[in-house]
């Protein structure tokens, strides 16, 4: 049973496999509130007034920092951010000290992107404040995860017995696995679509459905979740060239004739269209990305009242 | 002749010809030699020499580390010859082979000259310092280094370390070289263009956190040329701190046909899988990187039965700055002169390690190989004696550790065994 008056259970969101389903039914229904507050002509509620909370971007961002941005002002919190460009790491200082840096300022929570994998638990390890995990490296990207299957379940009504394909570069990808986590917690089955040079060694262990094989993988799905595809991987070798990856890899409307009916489309963004999603279907009906992005506000805005309230309900 | 020190009612840990394993003894040495390995008899009496009772106390020979970063010169900020073999002294180990990957490189004369002026400067009765040589000019592997030079000046043997050698004519050629100077090869095996230096093992956990893992092919298959290079050479190489179960199952299908290899481990192969990098805790992140539990246990086997030959420490220290970084930005290496017999110590009672492979993995093998007289308690024997108290425990920390740097896993970790003396030539060292 969930109870919206306990305590927040958790000071950090690093990855979802943190979260309990009750955790994640708890963020679902601030969410499903706050969408509410979305949809006023006063965008604006004081729930976390006198609260600051610093946007660390130490990569480049531009969704996912506007989204946390507006989700802090709408609860009016003071949002404070530090740009990779202007910020002190491309003078070389260390991120512990950039940490230990923020930390004297005293703010409530630190929301941080990093290309490092581990760079926001490195930070809860060492910061008293509350640390969310906008995306570190290959490893996680929770809040993106969280707004996917929130997505989804508004869509659905819940995610069980639902079959869910991720296409793409599984492998750098942290909304994969992220997705991978809390979609099959939450009752769905997932299948992978990539080439084995995108998937990660030992992707066995996962538990999902892995395919080579873009019209099998879509087979019956009721949901595609198409990953960008970053052009850099050519360089490594790891893909041909782009003409051969739409080929194979694009998603097309095609695709979708054998997918459930209703099929829905899914792109975290920034999406690179005719290269991992047809450029039509990503404007038809069956797209949710600028649902997305709507519940992307509102979830962040769940996240950041239960992270920043937690000691308050705890009195 | 008569003792100048006596060791006396000690357990020796593998015997001797006449003396069975187990049994009391007491050790008698005269001008830095052993006189002789007696029953102990608590009724004989010494005059003239130093006594030391040794009840409950294991003895063994001082154990030889054929695989050590000293850092000096040029980092010296993280261990420097004097630090490095104080380290060494109270771990156990009487001889140091240090690597060449300083700054400047190990590959002239005077640097090796300098290195060994140090150590006897700050240790004159010992541990010993053998400097390893540059396998290349700079380690770049496109010139031979000066190796006759080196050999001269002291170096012991020739290696690549830390910079795998990319291509096989380069590394058949400064075998050849190498053998002509009377030094043996030791490799790093690593295929450079895979995943190099990732310090984590490509699986399971590297997946789940996001992290660049290195396959135990990029390994294994440098292992394999290594050993089809020896065979149709008929020179000696050794394979450096191995790590996986592929590289240890060619090594015993090279010594089935007679190549002239010899290999070595470390106790963090025997003791650590993957899983400890969880949390991307950088003091895990080693190279070659920690593997699976079907790994540590193939190694284990593989030094209990001789398969592997050494046991190294690969003693790597870094700073604590340089550790506490994001798990991609930190440096490869364990720290691992102060723990190494503690660690190796761990796996004899439950019999997964024989104090006889124990002593000669970790002393007489590395001497076979390197040329380095070791102590079997025979009369005439270097009076090179440790004295190691099993059942003392100890926690691993800042003041514990000898060593500058304290990047080891087992860092707030209590350990059982301890040295509580050390002899060279009959000096007390620790």
């Amino acid at each position: 049973m969930s109870n919206e008056n306990a305590p927040w259970p958790h000071k950090d969101l690093l990855d979802t496999d943190q979260l309990s389903l009750d955790d994640v039914r708890r963020i679902f229904a601030a969410a499903t509130s706050f969408q509410e507050v979305n949809q006023r002509p006063v965008k604006k509620v004081p729930t976390l007034r006198g609260k600051s909370v610093v946007l660390f971007f130490a990569e480049p961002s531009t969704r996912t920092k506007t989204s946390f941005d507006m989700a802090g002002k709408r609860l009016s919190a003071d949002t404070f951010s530090l740009a990779s460009s202007s910020s002190s790491l491309t003078k070389g200082e260390s991120l512990k000290d950039t940490a230990l840096t923020l930390q004297a300022m005293n703010p409530d929570a630190i929301v941080i992107r990093h290309r490092a994998s581990g760079a926001a638990a490195f930070l809860a390890q060492r910061l008293e404040c509350s640390i969310i995990n906008a995306g570190d490296g290959w490893h996680a990207h929770p809040t993106q995860a969280l707004l996917d299957a929130f997505t989804l379940t508004q869509e659905w009504g819940g995610l069980a017995g639902k079959t869910v394909c991720i296409l793409g570069d599984i492998a750098h990808s942290r909304v994969a696995r992220s997705n991978v986590d809390l979609l099959t917690r939450l009752g769905a089955t997932v299948r992978l679509c990539a080439p084995r040079t995108l998937l990660p060694h030992r992707i066995e262990s996962w538990p999902v459905e892995i395919f080579g094989d873009l019209s099998r993988a879509v087979d019956g799905a009721h949901a595609v979740m198409c990953l960008r595809l970053q052009l850099e991987r050519m360089q490594a070798g790891l893909i041909p060239d782009l003409r051969e990856y739409a080929r194979c890899w694009c998603l097309g409307p095609r695709h979708l004739e054998r997918a459930a009916p209703d099929v829905r489309v899914l792109h975290p963004g920034p999406m690179n269209r005719g290269v991992e999603i047809d450029s039509a279907l990503a404007d038809s009906l069956s797209s949710l990305v600028l649902d997305q992005v709507a519940s992307g506000v509102a979830v962040r805005m769940a996240l950041l009242f239960l992270y920043l309230t937690r000691k308050e309900a705890a009195q | 002749m008569s003792p100048d020190l006596v060791i006396r009612a000690a357990r020796l840990a593998c015997g001797t010809k006449d003396r069975p394993a187990d049994c009391l003894v007491d050790c008698l040495c005269a001008d830095g030699r052993i006189l002789d390995v007696l029953p102990h008899d608590p009724a004989r009496a010494f005059e003239n020499a130093e006594v030391v009772d040794a009840p409950g106390l294991v003895l063994l020979p001082s154990l030889v580390d054929a695989h050590v970063h000293l850092r000096d010169p040029g980092q010296e900020y993280k261990e420097d010859v004097a630090s490095g073999l104080t380290a060494a002294a109270h771990g156990g180990f009487g001889h140091v082979l240090c690597m060449a990957n300083t700054r400047p490189v190990n590959d002239a004369a005077s640097i090796t000259e300098a290195m060994r002026d140090k150590a006897r400067r700050a240790h004159p009765h010992g541990p010993r310092l053998h400097p390893i040589g540059a396998l290349s000019k700079g380690l770049e592997a496109r010139e031979l280094a000066p190796m006759a030079d080196l050999a001269a000046a002291g170096c012991i043997a020739f290696s690549n370390d830390g910079l795998p050698v990319p291509t096989a004519e380069f590394f058949r050629r400064a075998v050849e070289y190498a053998a002509t100077v009377g030094r043996v090869v030791i490799d790093h095996c690593e295929e450079p263009s895979m995943a190099p230096a990732a310090g984590m093992n490509e699986g399971a956990v590297s997946a789940s956190l996001g992290l660049r893992g290195q396959p135990w092919v990029a390994e294994a298959a440098q292992v394999a040329r290594d050993i089809l290079l020896a065979e149709y050479l008929g020179l000696p190489i050794h394979l450096a701190h191995l790590s996986c179960k592929a590289s240890v199952d060619l090594v015993a299908f090279a010594k089935a046909r007679g190549a002239p290899v010899t290999a070595e481990t470390c106790p963090h192969y025997l003791l650590l899988t993957e899983a400890a990098c969880q949390d991307y805790d950088t003091k895990a992140k080693v190279n070659p990187p920690l593997r699976t539990q079907e790994d540590v246990e193939a190694v284990r086997q593989a030094l209990e039965s001789g398969v592997l030959d050494v046991l190294a420490t690969d003693h790597a220290p870094h700073a604590d700055h340089e550790k506490e970084v994001e798990f991609d930005q930190a440096p490869c290496g364990i720290s691992g002169l102060d723990t190494a017999l503690s660690l190796a110590w761990s796996l004899t009672p439950g019999g997964l390690l024989s104090e006889k492979r124990l002593v000669d993995a970790m002393c007489h093998a590395p001497g076979r190989i390197f040329g380095i007289a070791t102590n079997r308690f025979e009369p005439g024997d270097p009076a090179d004696v440790v004295l190691f108290d099993p059942a003392r425990s100890w926690t691993v920390s800042r003041e514990t550790m000898r060593s500058k740097s304290c990047n080891t896993p087992w860092l707030g970790r209590t350990l059982f065994g301890r040295v509580v003396g050390h002899f060279m030539s009959g000096k007390r060292i620790v």
